[in-house]
């Protein structure tokens, strides 16, 4: 573990890998919730978790890296089910570089638990990890100038759910219902890191219901 | 009953409405947003009678111009700019009595970029997570003034001006901006490091409230590829693939996947806020406190 001070008041915590990141992740929201760290802002990442608003980051930082963080345990949120349709147009590029057909696609994907290892790119967006690194799928050469709310899409080892219609570089595979983000609900993010995620078919692949 | 709203006349450029923002859920991606000039924010509502919190708007080069529906004391500060309430030129930097029905015009700045328009009560638009900001990077909060459109204006506090005119600093002639280096210095040269810290960028046209972007000469990475994606603050200078420096604003994105050189001191970003396109720019080393 590397503590890297940024600016004055804010540490970026280095970790070995993505299952470290979200045990430090769970391990700092612990200790704010407890009450013995004070900080505006606890943002996780792809190998990092960047803590905002530090009076003594130095401080921390020595602390830190002398501590073991306990491996995250068992999370004890619900599973968010979300369902969805494997109907996106890049199912098929997808497939080809699983080297699987189509439905297969659908069938792993469906078939794996996901974990929101961070937010980020817009409100409400998760970076959903569990597919295993064999499943990994470059983003599209050309990205989409609009990617419709909803979209079930795969970039890197990453899944990802697009909250509003954006441009876009990620193959889509899939769509869902589900309001990913509003800001008139409390909380107005379904997704946050740490949550577990299934995505739960709602009819056969390439069909859109009525 | 007197009807407490601010018809828009002029939208100008791109008028917005800024408050302090809403810091605390930067894990969820949600941009901090608020004002970019926050002292310029804070003496308008200072001006107005109003409380820190009161969202006010923030123009862009050209202002705007509305119509309060009720009698009103506003004030313009920020970019120094001509004020004129039907047409009477009136003080720029001060309080303003508004009557029902006059028109407030915000002209261009003379220098510098933004300027805050405080009315009494505040501009009361549904808060979004606990703040009325516009935020230009994921669409939070109200969308930027249009001509005609209607904002609801809060009921004045008991709050009174405590100072009838108040000094503002001058947009600067040449933004210095004080940066601590990292948490990825290390990706960049050692020459890219020393070109940063001693060769002059200028402010680019491109530059908008997501960051401050400059031309000037591009850093070359020691490290290629990319970074995986890492949380983001305020402040940090991040380098893009064409090696030009942008220094993030308050509508920037909360994570990134670009190494960040190094980090503005909080206290220099206002003065980045009035720096228009052409200015020029230094990134001073500064050691961390």
């Amino acid at each position: 573990m590397r503590a890297l001070p940024v600016g004055d008041g804010a540490l970026l915590v280095e970790v070995g890998s993505g299952e470290e990141a979200q045990a430090l992740h769970a391990e700092l929201l612990r200790r704010r919730t407890e009450g013995s760290l004070a900080v505006r802002e606890i943002v996780p990442a792809a190998r990092t978790v960047l803590l905002d608003g530090l009076t003594d980051p130095a401080r921390l930082a020595a602390e830190l890296t002398a501590a073991d963080v306990p491996p995250a345990r068992s999370p004890a949120r619900a599973v968010v089910e979300l369902p969805v349709r494997y109907d996106g147009p890049d199912l098929a590029d997808v497939a080809a570089h699983w080297g699987v057909a189509p439905h297969e696609v659908a069938r792993v994907h469906a078939a794996t638990e996901f974990t929101v290892a961070f937010c980020g790119f817009a409100p409400g967006f998760g970076y959903l990890t569990g597919l295993p690194e064999r499943y990994d799928v470059p983003r599209r050469a050309t990205p989409r100038t609009t990617v419709p709310a909803g979209a079930v899409a795969l970039a890197g080892s990453y899944t990802g759910v697009y909250p509003r219609s954006s441009p876009g570089g990620w193959q889509l595979i899939g769509t869902t219902e589900a309001v990913l983000w509003d800001h008139a609900r409390v909380p107005a993010a379904l997704l946050s890191p740490g949550t577990r995620v299934r995505f739960v078919p709602v009819g056969p692949p390439g069909v859109v219901e009525a | 009953m007197t009807d407490r709203a601010l018809a828009v006349v002029r939208a100008g450029a791109l008028t917005t409405v800024q408050d302090l923002g809403r810091p605390g859920h930067a894990h969820l991606g949600v941009p901090r947003s608020g004002a970019l000039d926050g002292p310029a924010a804070a003496l308008v509502n200072r001006l107005a009678g109003n409380p820190a919190e009161a969202a006010v708007l923030e123009t862009t080069l050209n202002g705007c111009a509305v119509r309060p529906r009720s009698t009103v004391t506003m004030a313009v500060g920020g970019a120094p700019c001509p004020v004129r309430v039907d047409g009477r030129p009136v003080a720029w930097g001060a309080p303003v009595r508004v009557p029902a029905g006059a028109l407030l015009d915000v002209g261009p700045a003379t220098s510098g970029l933004r300027s805050y328009v405080a009315v009494s009560g505040g501009i009361a638009v549904e808060p979004v997570l606990g703040s009325r900001s516009t935020d230009l990077l994921s669409g939070l909060g109200p969308a930027p003034l249009t001509d005609g459109a209607v904002l609801p204006l809060g009921s004045p506090t008991d709050l009174h001006a405590r100072v009838d005119v108040a000094p503002q600093p001058a947009p600067p002639a040449e933004l210095v901006l004080r940066v601590t280096l990292g948490p990825r210095d290390d990706w960049f040269t050692p020459e890219a490091v020393r070109a940063f810290t001693s060769r002059s960028y200028r402010v680019s046209p491109s530059s908008n409230r997501i960051g401050l972007r400059t031309e000037g000469p591009a850093l070359d990475r020691a490290v290629p590829g990319e970074l995986p994606s890492e949380g983001m603050v305020l402040g940090a200078v991040q380098v893009p693939p064409d090696g030009r420096p942008v220094v993030f604003l308050a509508d920037h994105p909360t994570t990134g996947g670009y190494p960040v050189i190094a980090v503005v001191r909080p206290a220099d970003l206002p003065a980045a806020a009035q720096a228009a396109p052409g200015t020029p720019v230094r990134f001073l080393e500064v050691r961390r406190r």
